[in-house]
């Protein structure tokens, strides 16, 4: 097992992939030298994704082909891709968490013998993380790794299957900023010698900046632009993804916050997990009136457990959850007479039944008022007519893309879901409103339009909790910054004075 | 990816969708539910038809036994309606708690432990009027399921313990309890070779109902799919269930009571499955004994999966079960079949209608949101992008 021998380069040529007439992916022709570390961008739904699954061989082109080194190389399936010395590094995880490193790394390997002999293994194995830029202990169990770990962990298995070509999906949205450096410097570097050839998908314009050579834009499935990094301005890579559409700015803040009227009030609060693993500690969080309070922070340090609290989906073991002064649990009476609504992530699998109808979730919030009326009298009678006719008011007001109110809501795209779920929960009066990442998915349109629907709460008076793991969202959008780091609150900051290092360096858990 | 850039080409313009188009739309959704568990027990039909054919019997003959048991004749007709009582019962009992995503196979405990509390209701009861003492019969029998059935839910609801198993499990634990009462405690002595309780008497004994001539169990059980229909899919509270069953994520983030709703959906299933007891026991057998263990419960469960979980389409389907149960005997002694016959089509229509329940929303012809668009879009193979 010796280090890789050298980059190779692939090229794909009028690369096109149909869903039946709709094209995925559009006559791509592109081009990435061995040795050079190449951005893909574009917005979601641009054909990404699409184009390294035909790549990497998850997808059968409808058209076009791969050179791999300037041979036609027919990849059928991931399997065939690994032997030519193409890897890829997915987005999420894909170590078993209960083994260590040195056994993922030896059962990932397709010619792995039916009966280990680990005493070779792990000479082979010490012998081969010589060579690898990241040291990394093999022996701890992958569960017990940090994120910036595992993703390592993630990029030396594709080194070890020899991989020479590397593409990476979103490679840092699991990391801090700093674990995010690292590991591109050291692939960076690993190109800079010739030794890797990397092709990685971001949304992130500083990382291309710092770390790619070259890059290209898809958008809507075609190749729309590309060049070498320095060439291109931000405003250039931006207006070649977004095209011609107009997008909306998001609406200004207006206002300062009400600091005489404080909605929100978390004191004490401690809780746990259904696994009993994962433990959040918030000693003390207010939000006020008019004002956002952003809870920033790496995914997993508790954001989950602290937004399934206040959703009332754990039970909070000790500490106080006040909205407006009295206890809050997360009833259905109480959110009513509070007026607090909570958007959680994914709302599909979170806020939506998927195979009820559309009209059917846009009437979650009111279905047993009279009338559909979310501020009427109780009903023990559902009411089909009001159901629809509010339905159909609502997806025309918040222009939700759908090909019927009776349609499941599972058939609309990811930004229409999130419109449908901001429909039903932001047509009436709000005082608090939490958010867990909501543009968690989505494209430019949809995100600028949910940033500016929050924005517009907040304007109206709504305290607004929002817990995000897009740091730009947060800066984006929050009065008041507060970073969370293994269950606690660690650091505080005003918006307007924000440091992102600083930031940076709490999520990282240096305070 | 795929899944997200699919649905920005969903664009039906409402213009286009003239009145016509809208009926066509509305009738293909409410079609589908129809036209699958229907093609599905074709098919399962078809199946034992080859099984039949395979043993060297003829699958004509068997249709024509099964009309002939269990629909051609007045006496025929009056055997399976009286079958399909207990069934339309049973039924409730898996199809409730599956509004909230439960699914609940134990109905058969409730059935033997509904039958035993009233007949066991019965002796304290005998100085009592019929007219009072009989509901009074119905109530206990209902009461008994109810916490029968309802622990399932509650065990699910606040104890994570899954409601298949437990059911299930807890269906033996009710039939061994009511064993063990009918042979000790609660054994009418007169009863030699075939241990009962003691009978209800002759004055607490429902008659047939007018017209029909089959026990009162039949009308209210009709009645009961009825009222479960109009629970389920006109009041807030069926809909607050079907949220629950759809997402429970997402029903806890609009605050509603699962735990609740879902203790008390099964608690009511288990109520209706204790009521097939209670008529067999105070319209069929006028005691309870062993054969109150007779499988209804076990049937329902097809019955409430071949109807989908309607408490509407239960009606008919109980009655066709009914039917071919009925004809079971016949099936015996003209095929010279063994009596697991009946269990063999059972067996093969439950499964052909478990394997038909991943075809829904695929077929274009049901589902007016595939119309406008170019591919079909299957929810469950979205990929995160």
């Amino acid at each position: 097992m010796d280090t890789p021998p050298g980059a190779i380069g692939v090229e794909t040529i009028g690369m096109t992939k149909r869903f039946g007439a709709f094209a995925a992916l559009d006559d791509v022709s592109m081009k990435i030298e061995a040795g050079g570390f190449h951005a893909l961008l574009g917005e979601n739904g641009a054909g990404k994704s699409t184009l390294v699954k035909c790549v990497m061989g998850f997808y059968a082109p409808t058209a076009g082909s791969v050179l791999v080194d300037g041979r036609e190389a027919e990849i059928t399936n991931p399997k065939g891709a690994q032997a030519r010395g193409l890897g890829m590094v997915y987005q999420h995880f894909t170590l078993v968490p209960s083994l260590t490193g040195a056994e993922n790394l030896v059962i990932s390997r397709a010619d792995a013998p039916a009966i280990l002999d680990w005493k070779a293994e792990r000479a082979a194995l010490s012998a081969f993380m010589a060579g690898m830029p990241f040291r990394l202990n093999l022996d701890r169990p992958v569960a017990e790794l940090a994120a910036g770990e595992k993703q390592k962990l993630e990029i030396v298995k594709q080194l070890y299957l020899k991989a020479r070509f590397l593409i990476l999906d979103e490679p840092t949205s699991v990391l801090t900023p700093d674990e995010a450096e690292g590991v591109l410097g050291l692939l960076r570097a690993m190109t800079d010698r010739g030794a890797l050839t990397v092709l990685m998908i971001s949304h992130k314009f500083r990382e291309v900046e710092t770390f790619a050579r070259s890059l290209s834009v898809l958008r809507r499935g075609r190749l729309v632009g590309g060049g070498a990094v320095g060439d291109l301005s931000r405003d250039d890579m931006a207006a070649m993804m977004i095209g011609e559409r107009v997008v909306r700015p998001i609406a200004a803040r207006i206002g300062v916050p009400d600091a005489a009227r404080e909605i929100l009030r978390i004191e004490a609060l401690d809780a746990t997990d259904a696994s009993g693993l994962r433990r959040i500690a918030i000693a003390d969080l207010r939000v006020r009136a008019r004002e956002i309070v952003g809870i920033a922070g790496v995914s997993g340090n508790g954001q989950k457990e602290l937004a399934d609290v206040l959703g009332g989906q754990i039970r909070a073991a000790g500490g106080r959850v006040a909205v407006a002064g009295e206890p809050y649990t997360g009833r259905r009476a109480q959110s009513r007479a509070r007026r607090v609504r909570f958007i959680p992530e994914e709302p599909l699998r979170n806020a939506c039944a998927p195979r009820m109808s559309v009209a059917e979730n846009l009437a979650f919030r009111a279905f047993d008022r009279r009338g559909e009326d979310p501020s009427g009298p109780p009903t023990l009678w559902l009411d089909r007519g009001a159901m629809t006719r509010r339905a159909k008011d609502l997806i025309a007001r918040f222009k939700v893309k759908t090909a019927s109110s009776e349609a499941p809501i599972a058939t609309l795209s990811g930004g229409n879901v999130q419109r449908a779920v901001l429909a039903r929960e932001l047509t009436d009066p709000v005082d608090l409103l939490i958010v867990v990442n909501p543009c968690f998915g989505l494209d430019f349109a949809a995100v600028s339009e949910i940033r500016t629907r929050i924005v517009a709460a907040r304007n109206a008076g709504a305290a607004v909790l929002l817990i995000s793991e897009d740091l730009d969202e947060i800066l984006e959008l929050s009065d008041r910054i507060v970073v969370m780091s293994d269950g606690r609150l660690v650091y505080e900051t005003a918006a307007a004075t924000a440091e992102i290092g600083t930031i940076g360096r709490h999520m990282a858990g240096h305070h | 990816m795929v899944a997200d850039t699919a649905p920005s080409s969903l664009t039906v313009a409402p213009s286009r969708s003239s009145a016509f188009l809208r009926i066509r739309a509305w009738l293909a959704r409410r079609s589908e539910a129809v036209a699958i568990p229907v093609g599905a027990a074709a098919l399962g039909f078809l199946l034992f038809g080859l099984f039949l054919a395979a043993l060297g019997k003829s699958p004509v003959q068997l249709v024509d036994i099964v009309w002939r048991g269990g629909f051609g004749s007045p006496f025929a007709l009056g055997n399976s309606l009286q079958r399909a009582a207990p069934l339309l019962f049973a039924a409730l009992c898996v199809a409730l708690p599956a509004r909230l995503g439960l699914v609940v196979i134990g109905g058969e405990g409730a059935i033997v432990l509904g039958g035993l509390a009233a007949a066991a209701a019965a002796q304290p009861l005998s100085a009592l009027p019929a007219l009072l003492a009989v509901p009074l019969m119905a109530c206990a029998a209902a009461l008994v399921g109810a916490v029968w059935i309802g622990s399932v839910g509650w065990l699910q609801a606040y104890r994570g313990v899954n409601a298949t198993i437990s059911s299930l499990l807890l269906s033996y634990i009710a039939i061994a309890l009511a064993n063990h009462l009918i042979e000790g405690p609660l054994r009418d002595p007169t009863s030699l070779n075939k241990p009962s309780t003691l009978p209800v008497g002759d004055a607490f004994m429902l008659g047939p109902m007018p017209v029909i001539g089959v026990h009162w169990g039949l009308g209210c059980g009709v009645i009961a799919c009825l009222i479960a229909y109009g629970l389920m899919d006109r009041t807030t509270l069926g809909f607050a269930a079907r949220i629950a069953g759809g997402n429970v994520r997402a029903a806890q983030i609009q605050g509603l009571p699962v735990g609740r709703l879902i203790v008390g959906f099964t608690a009511l299933g288990g109520a209706f499955a204790a009521l097939a007891g209670f008529f067999e026991v105070v319209a069929v057998q006028g005691t309870a004994n062993g054969t109150l263990a007779a499988g209804y419960g076990y049937t329902g469960i097809l019955v409430a999966f071949l109807a989908r979980q309607n408490p509407i389409a239960i009606v008919p389907v109980a009655f066709l079960l009914g039917g071919i149960e009925a004809s079971s005997g016949l099936i015996q002694r003209r095929m010279q079949l063994p009596d697991a016959t009946v269990l063999v089509l059972e067996g093969l229509l439950f499964l052909v209608v478990l394997m038909s329940e991943t075809l829904y929303g695929r077929f274009k012809l049901f589902n007016p949101h595939l119309w406008a668009e170019k591919r079909a879009p299957v929810p469950s193979a979205r990929v995160p992008a």
